[in-house]
């Protein structure tokens, strides 16, 4: 069955808001509307006001309620709308939500899901289309999803949802009309497992999210070029998957990290260090990075010299040093 | 105020909007904007009661505050075009016009983030001996974000000239006043010791009185003042609603809501001649703004690394060197 990725979210609130009546959805424009990408669609309907409602438009206010329903025994699932519309909120975010369990020894754990459309593509505006993966990432005590597929965004807020731990879920909002066929639910692997999402022998391209399309259709177009690259979905940042990114980067001896988001001291940051630290000895050139430009989101006239296309990619495969090993060899 | 002005004003920021609208079907504003149609009395009366060098700081829905603070309707146009010509060189668009000479601080995408900007500014240039003033407009919805109570307290605390003035349109997005707010708008203001007034807000002779009482106040020394202007937004949230029917207003409530119209009621007070004269003048200047925002070269690619940093540092590519 052909599934959007809003189809397969709004699919997996309702079936947690059926499962487990402490699930409580809430946000501006979740209810009556819907969301303003209508992912809440319906929800407010079937599931009653109890269930799912709107908020004043008060982020901070709104973590911090949300931490205190945590505290009494509910599930919330916050939808901040857009990636610049949770800043209001990351005192709440950082300075608790992240930091209770460890302040308390464990006594508390804090199951809440912060939902974020995050990320550009879509023509949007200033504060609608950051890539803020980095702040959260970056904060521990948070893990961490971004779904890249139909399947994943379903599955991945299941878990999100069951899981003890706050999640901040950023959902990729250029995905979110992008079909699979998929019929729900949908069950995929578990969060800290990422996925070889294309097979190939002579480079790894590793990204997340909304850079994972991007890095395929790279891989698709670099047949021609006569590179065979393959592509790996972290899916989960916190918790990370070295396991699998070190046996991709260990078989092809070549590593290209995309990332959306700005390259200075983001996530890709992060996935390269990791890299050049655990596969050294299996890597032919160094580690290179494709990111978003270190600027404030640009216009929509102009978005798309920011974000990293396939050219981009190719242009950085072809920087590996592939004349100082033969092509295709490895390293290894 | 002399009639023929505001009437001028609301009629300028109404049909801006009709043609920014047009533009953004047209594919040459993209990412839509927040039309302010409904709410023009508010941004004339308000600067009306204003002079060039006072301040304001705006909003989401930031173009009549832009314009009735005089801002140039052709450069405001090639700025939601995202025209280098545009007032910020196309770089802010439709929620981040701004221009400092004429004491414009910026609208603002974040809602809520202008007021404690605004008692900033007017701190800072009463600290500097001026006897200026500054204004932060926002919504209904604003009122629940935490900064702007913050900036409340501190503008009463330290006797800051500045005015809030709330445009309360019923509406935060979809979220009714009655839903979002608890207590009332004007009990905030209350509540931080500021004179605080509930107004007319389709009737810009009725918000100009109000605001240059505020005004007159805040340059006398006698501190910010809180002033609500009731009115209706007549169309869209944002212009994506054009295409998405939301549904959460009534025809009945939408006509009830539009049948009081600032264009009306400020019309009804000139003459027919002087009326047509202001309408064949702005029609003139709109045409010219749509033609020369059309016209205009769209940014160059190659500056995006330009003007991130004053000193020292030029913004990286974010990709490996
Ligand atoms: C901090 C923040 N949260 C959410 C949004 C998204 N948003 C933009 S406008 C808006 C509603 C604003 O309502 P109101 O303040 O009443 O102004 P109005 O749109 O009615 O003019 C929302 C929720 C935002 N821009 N900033
Ligand atoms: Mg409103």
């Amino acid at each position: 069955m052909s599934t959007t990725m809003a189809q397969a979210i709004n699919t997996a609130l309702r079936d947690a808001l059926k499962d487990d009546d402490r699930v409580v959805v809430f946000g501006e424009d979740v209810g009556t509307l819907g969301g303003v990408f209508r992912i809440t669609d319906g929800l407010t309907r079937d599931f009653g006001e109890d269930r799912c409602f709107d908020t004043p438009l008060a982020e901070s206010g709104i973590m911090g309620f949300a931490i205190g329903m945590a505290m009494a025994g509910f599930r919330p699932v916050v939808e901040l709308q857009f990636d610049a519309f949770a800043y209001p909120a990351f005192e709440q975010i950082l300075s608790h939500v992240a930091k209770l369990r460890n302040r308390t020894r464990g006594a508390l754990s804090l199951p809440i899901v912060i939902r974020v459309p995050f990320a550009g593509g879509i023509g949007g505006v200033e504060h609608h289309c950051d890539s803020s993966e980095a702040y959260y990432a970056h904060t521990p005590g948070l893990k961490v999803v971004t779904p890249a597929t139909v399947a994943d965004a379903y599955s991945l807020l299941r878990e999100a949802i069951n899981d003890p731990d706050p999640v901040v879920f950023l959902e990729p909002k250029k995905l979110y009309w992008s079909k699979d066929e998929v019929s729900l639910p949908a069950q995929t692997a578990p969060f800290g497992k990422a996925e070889v999402r294309r097979e190939g022998t002579d480079v790894t391209l590793l990204s997340y999210g909304p850079s994972v399309p991007v890095a395929l259709a790279a891989a698709e177009a670099a047949v021609e070029d006569g590179w065979s690259v393959e592509v790996v979905d972290l899916r989960t940042i916190n918790p990370y998957d070295d396991a699998t990114v070190d046996a991709s980067v260990r078989k092809t001896g070549r590593c290209v990290v995309v990332t959306e988001a700005s390259g200075f001291a983001g996530v890709g940051a992060e996935m390269a260090a990791r890299v050049q630290e655990r596969c050294f000895h299996s890597l032919a050139a160094p580690v290179l990075r494709v990111a978003g430009y270190d600027i404030p989101y640009p216009p929509p006239k102009l978005e798309h010299h920011h974000l990293p296309g396939v050219d981009r990619v190719l242009d950085t495969i072809a920087r590996l040093q592939w004349d100082d090993v033969p092509m295709g060899s490895g390293a290894s | 105020m002399n009639p023929l002005e505001l009437y001028r004003v609301v009629r300028l920021i109404r049909r801006f909007e009709e043609r920014a609208i047009e533009l953004v079907r047209s594919g040459e504003i993209v990412g839509g904007i927040h039309p302010y149609i409904g709410q023009e009395a508010i941004a004339a009366g308000v600067c009306g009661a204003l002079r060039t060098d006072d301040i304001i700081t705006s909003t989401h829905r930031g173009h009549g505050h832009v314009l009735a603070k005089g801002a140039d309707p052709v450069r405001m146009m090639a700025e939601l075009a995202g025209r280098v010509t545009g007032l910020n060189k196309g770089r802010g668009g439709s929620m981040h016009a701004a221009d400092f000479g004429l004491g414009i601080f910026g609208a603002n995408g974040i809602v809520g983030a202008g007021g404690a900007i605004a008692a900033g500014a007017a701190w800072a240039r009463r600290y500097q001996g001026g006897d200026q003033v500054a204004v932060s407009f926002f919504g209904d919805g604003a009122v629940s974000q935490g900064v702007l109570l913050e900036a409340f307290n501190l503008a009463g605390l330290w006797n800051v000239p500045v005015i809030f003035v709330c445009e309360n349109n019923g509406y935060a997005t979809t979220m009714p006043v009655e839903g979002g707010v608890a207590g009332t708008i004007l009990g905030r203001g209350e509540a931080f010791g500021m004179p605080s007034v509930q107004v007319d807000g389709m009737d810009p002779a009725v918000v100009y009185e109000a605001a240059a009482e505020a005004v007159a106040r805040a340059r006398a020394g006698e501190g910010p003042s809180l002033i609500e202007c009731m009115t209706y937004r007549f169309d869209a949230h944002h212009t994506f609603e054009h295409k998405a029917r939301l549904n959460y207003r009534s025809e009945e409530e939408l006509a009830t809501g539009r049948s009081r119209d600032p264009l009306d009621i400020a019309g009804a007070r000139l003459s027919t001649e002087d009326r047509e004269a202001a309408d064949a003048a702005i029609e003139e200047l709109l045409a010219e703004a749509v033609r020369f925002a059309c016209a205009s070269p769209k940014p160059d690619p190659a500056d995006a690394m330009d003007h991130l940093y004053a000193t020292g540092l030029r913004a990286r590519t974010g990709a490996s060197a």
